[in-house]
């Protein structure tokens, strides 16, 4: 393997990492499930990397459950998303707190 | 260096630096420009790691299906009037934890070393990726197949009970 794989889980830990700084940081709903892929992205780097490295195909299965689980979790957030501004008329997380207690 | 790290590297900061400005973009119609980036050059470096599949999986479901989901949704939520600060106002400790997550993380890299790789051999079987896949795919893991297409379906109706207009 001519990259080695240190490198490619750093590559998957800064993304993740920006997928991670995103949820944390932003207030648009739309944006955190946007790095809520990024890290989903990430993960499944690290499933196609390791594949490869150890020549087990297992990984690449995996790595396309991931994108269906991806697909629909997007699914649900964006009309979730839809059901929150229809509701509230606000996708900021910030100004939606009735479950706060 | 070979050609191939050449491309790896290249294609991995070109994700990064496209993944830094979804987040860091104003308008969400950028952000999910730079999401696309991001996901077409992560199935460049799929393609590089001979996942052929996978690649061609990430860019018919993320370049194309979920990035039209994430469109018109920001298109159908009209954010003209709700302008506000942009970052919530715990932003700097949550990145203090962020880059303290990273750290430590690079350090048990540093450490503990990435175990060595037992020689790559090509994964293409006779068949190609493909048939390899669709073979794994039916046999190994027929129940999580089916499993996950269960998945769907519930998620499909899911969104649809909650993103029906109430009358």
């Amino acid at each position: 393997m001519p990259v080695p794989p240190s490198h490619v889980l750093i590559f998957s830990l800064l993304l993740f990492s920006i997928g991670m700084l995103g949820v944390l940081t932003r207030r648009n709903a739309i944006i955190i499930l946007m790095s809520i892929e990024l890290m989903m992205n990430a993960a499944n780097i690290n499933f196609i990397a390791f594949s490869r490295q150890l020549n087990n195909l297992a990984g690449q299965v995996f790595g396309v459950f991931t994108i269906a689980v991806a697909a629909g979790e997007v699914a649900i957030g964006l009309a979730v998303v839809l059901a929150l501004f229809r509701n509230r008329d606000t996708i900021y997380v910030d100004e939606v707190h009735v479950m706060k207690g | 260096m070979s050609a191939s790290a050449v491309i790896f590297y290249v294609l991995a900061s070109i994700a990064v630096l496209s993944a830094a400005m979804v987040i860091w973009s104003r308008y969400p119609v950028h952000s999910a420009l730079y999401l696309v980036t991001t996901f077409l050059s992560v199935a460049g470096i799929y393609v590089l790691f001979e996942a052929e599949f996978v690649a061609a999986v990430q860019v018919l479901v993320y370049a194309g299906g979920i990035m039209v989901l994430f469109l018109f949704v920001i298109l159908l939520v009209n954010l003209k009037d709700t302008l506000g600060p942009r970052v919530r106002l715990h932003a700097t400790f949550s990145s203090l934890i962020g880059t303290a997550v990273v750290g430590l993380i690079l350090y048990v890299y540093s450490q503990g070393r990435v175990p060595g790789s037992p020689g790559a051999a090509p994964m293409l079987r006779e068949g190609g990726n493909l048939q390899a896949i669709g073979t794994s795919l039916y046999r190994e893991y027929l129940l999580p197949f089916e499993i996950a297409s269960v998945l769907l379906l519930v998620a499909m109706i899911g969104t649809i009970i909650l993103a029906r207009q109430k009358t």
